[in-house]
């Protein structure tokens, strides 16, 4: 996975509430198998004159500026790939989808939440297209005229961006052992939980 | 010490590491696999030379991109037929059990996983899909996950999780006639908002529960999703057990009394303390349809279009009008007099027998209107040869219905089944969002039975006035 320490951008304002799923990333694009490339069909349905992100100088900008509840809906990971492909590495809105939010840190996209005055400073800039740097070591996103805005963010998931980590790779490296002894102790409390090779089996070919 | 709530405790049982920060490592009993967020997961297995470490906890189906009409009919889309030959490719590499599509077991997930009786009380189960959370009907920790996530599960039966705050909805008071679990769930997400659950799993109690099917409690469930939240759950009970008892994969004989004895206790402790806590009466409810572009854009059938210039809050106010202007309505319209171009009765919220005999009913000797072009999707194999037995094929097609086989259909624009731009729908899926049931297609959200109603109307119409 990409890491992603600091990057410094001018921020594109989207300034609307509860942007869902299907908005960025429409659903018969979830039809495609790969996903590199995807960047193209991001907020398909509004690409074109006066969409922000096809507005120069916005349409290289690596910092999406959003309202509430941003990525809304459905679980589809192509809605961070998406996005990443297309060149942004940072989303700062005033809430996310949960879904969405964990499957930023999962692709090197660094979702920042900020309410307030913090927010209204973000995107004063992002409209006055001044470059923003999202600083993720020290926490933090930089204006221009010097301030400096904090923002929260979970330990685990700011060394996993740092470090650019495969979160795979670390549980098997890490807690093999402890996933076997689960699966020992379930088998005696739950049995039912194992499911017999056989009545899958059998489903299987039932349906055939 | 304070009692612990039901999915603290079901938590607590699947914990296999803590992290620093209050993250778990959490175990996964039952995964269901389809076609749309599978291919990047498998090509990850792939990239790092990894094995599926337990396919018998594991069933796939493909459901999103079939097409529904299939009998005589060929895979007319080809990147939908080739996502679906992956899957199977897939599925076969690693040995997991899979549904083929035309096959009895064949449906969408969410309907497959309680009819066959993978989806158990007690379990953690999770889907490439946000509407994995229909499982909680059963009493078990059921969440939507990314991509990302689903290689995790593949490869190592466990996903890194944050454990959630809780929330107990309790709802009492019964259902009026002519007014559903959809309803219940429409007007609870009006009311709280699709942000209002973000952060917690929602745990639904009350009265009126108790007295809930497990297809009602599996639509509530499904659409806690709608309301932010990942998790919905109701404590299994009696109804839950006859529900399970003889499916394909259900436990059977001693194991049977064992489970049910272990799932007997699965419920929050009389003094467990929830994050919050909030009662809504169903009593008075009326019978409810979504106006606008995001499901909490949601009235009583008896209002009109909200106008947006009276509403103070400016963001919402913006995105008001902007839903309107997608939806093409105007501000003061009665609901009721909204004329609809297309009907859509199935999907994981409301394809399930119960769905269709309750839309039936209201169909019985009557036609569709004209100007309406209706279908009836059940959501699995199972559903629809139950619902042939019964006839109801028969209701259906008379009125003027198609009638089709199983997948999620007209719900999302990924098969052939979807409207044109401009087209209007009465609708009983889950999302109203724009461009989900086809690009420029306008959703209205409601019950099975107050779709039936639109068919024979050709307008969003108070299903009361038919019963
Ligand atoms: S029916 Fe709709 S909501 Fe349900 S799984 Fe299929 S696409 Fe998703």
């Amino acid at each position: 996975m990409e890491k992603f320490t600091r990057i410094t951008s001018i921020a594109a304002p989207l300034l609307e509430n509860a942007i869902d799923t299907d908005i960025i990333f429409p659903a018969r694009f979830l039809l495609l198998l790969d996903r590199e490339g995807l960047g193209k069909y991001a907020f398909n349905e509004w690409r074109g004159e006066g969409f922000v992100l096809d507005t120069p100088p916005y349409d290289t900008a690596q910092i999406l500026v959003t309202g509430e509840n941003f990525g809304t809906g459905s679980s589809r990971e192509q809605a961070v790939w998406t996005l990443a492909d297309k060149g942004i590495r940072c989303v700062v809105a005033r809430s996310f989808g949960e879904i969405f939010y964990s499957n930023c840190f999962k692709n090197g996209v660094l979702p920042v939440r900020l309410t307030g005055a913090d927010m209204d400073a973000v995107e004063a800039a992002a409209e006055a297209q001044e470059p923003l740097t999202v600083d993720l070591e020290d926490r933090c996103i930089r204006l221009p005229d010097g301030r400096t805005i904090a923002f929260d963010i979970a330990d685990h998931h700011r060394r996993a961006l740092l470090a650019g980590l495969d979160e795979v790779g670390t549980i098997l490296a890490d807690h093999a052992e402890s996933i076997a002894r689960h699966e020992e102790r379930r088998r005696a409390s739950a049995p039912w939980l194992d499911l017999p090779q056989a009545k899958l089996d059998a489903l299987a070919e039932e349906s055939a | 010490m304070t009692g612990r709530t039901l999915y603290d405790k079901i938590w607590e049982q699947h914990v296999v590491a803590d992290f620093e920060g209050g993250d778990n490592l959490l175990y996964v009993d039952r995964h269901l696999v389809q076609e749309v967020s599978s291919p990047q997961a498998f090509a990850y297995l792939r990239q790092n030379n990894l094995p599926l470490r337990r396919p018998d906890l594991h069933i796939a189906v493909a459901d999103h991109a079939v097409p529904t009409r299939r009998k005589g009919h060929p895979f007319a889309d080809g990147l939908a037929k080739r996502q679906v030959e992956r899957l199977r490719e897939n599925v076969e590499t690693h040995g997991i059990a899979y549904m083929p599509m035309n096959g009895d077991r064949h449906g969408i997930v969410h309907v497959i996983g309680p009819e066959t009786g993978f989806t158990l009380p007690g379990c953690t189960l999770v889907c490439g899909d946000s509407h994995t959370s229909t499982h909680g009907a059963f009493g078990c920790i059921a969440f939507g996950i990314g991509a990302s996530e689903c290689a995790s599960v593949f490869a190592t039966q466990t996903i890194r999780q944050a454990r959630q705050k809780t929330m107990r909805v309790n709802l009492d008071g019964g259902l009026p006639v002519g007014v559903t679990v959809k309803d219940v769930i429409l007007a609870l997400i009006a009311e709280i908002g699709t942000g209002g659950g973000v952060g917690y799993a929602i745990e639904y109690a009350g009265s009126t529960i108790r007295d809930l099917s497990m297809e009602a409690r599996m639509t509530l469930c499904n659409m806690t999703i709608e309301a932010g939240s990942r998790v919905g759950m109701v404590a299994p009970d009696e109804t839950t057990f006859t529900y399970l008892k003889g499916r394909p994969l259900s436990p059977e004989g001693e194991m049977w009394e064992r489970a049910v004895a272990a799932w007997s206790d699965l419920k929050s402790d009389e003094d467990a303390v929830f994050d919050r806590e909030i009662t809504f009466d169903t009593s008075t409810l009326e019978p409810q349809v979504s106006w606008g572009t995001t499901p909490e854009q949601t009235g009583a059938i008896s209002g009109v279009v909200p106008d947006p210039d009276r509403i103070a809050d400016r963001g919402r106010a913006s995105r008001v009008r902007k839903s309107l202007a997608y939806m093409g309505l105007t501000p003061g319209t009665r609901l009721n007099d909204i004329p609809v171009d297309r009907v859509f009765i199935g999907s994981c919220t409301n394809g399930r027998l119960e769905d269709l005999r309750a839309a039936a009913a209201v169909l019985k000797g009557r036609q569709v209107a004209q100007s309406v072009r209706a279908i009836a999707v059940p959501g699995s194999a199972a559903v629809r040869i139950a619902a042939e037995a019964e006839g109801l094929h028969e209701v259906f097609l008379a009125a003027g219905f198609e009638w089709r086989d199983s997948g999620c259909s007209m719900c999302v624009a990924m098969n052939d089944d979807r409207l044109e731009e401009g087209e209007r729908c009465a609708s009983t899926s889950n999302r109203n969002f724009e461009g989900r049931q086809g690009k420029g297609g306008r959703t209205h959200l409601m019950s099975p039975q107050m779709a039936a109603a639109a068919a024979v109307t050709g307008r969003l119409s108070d299903v009361r006035e038919l019963l």
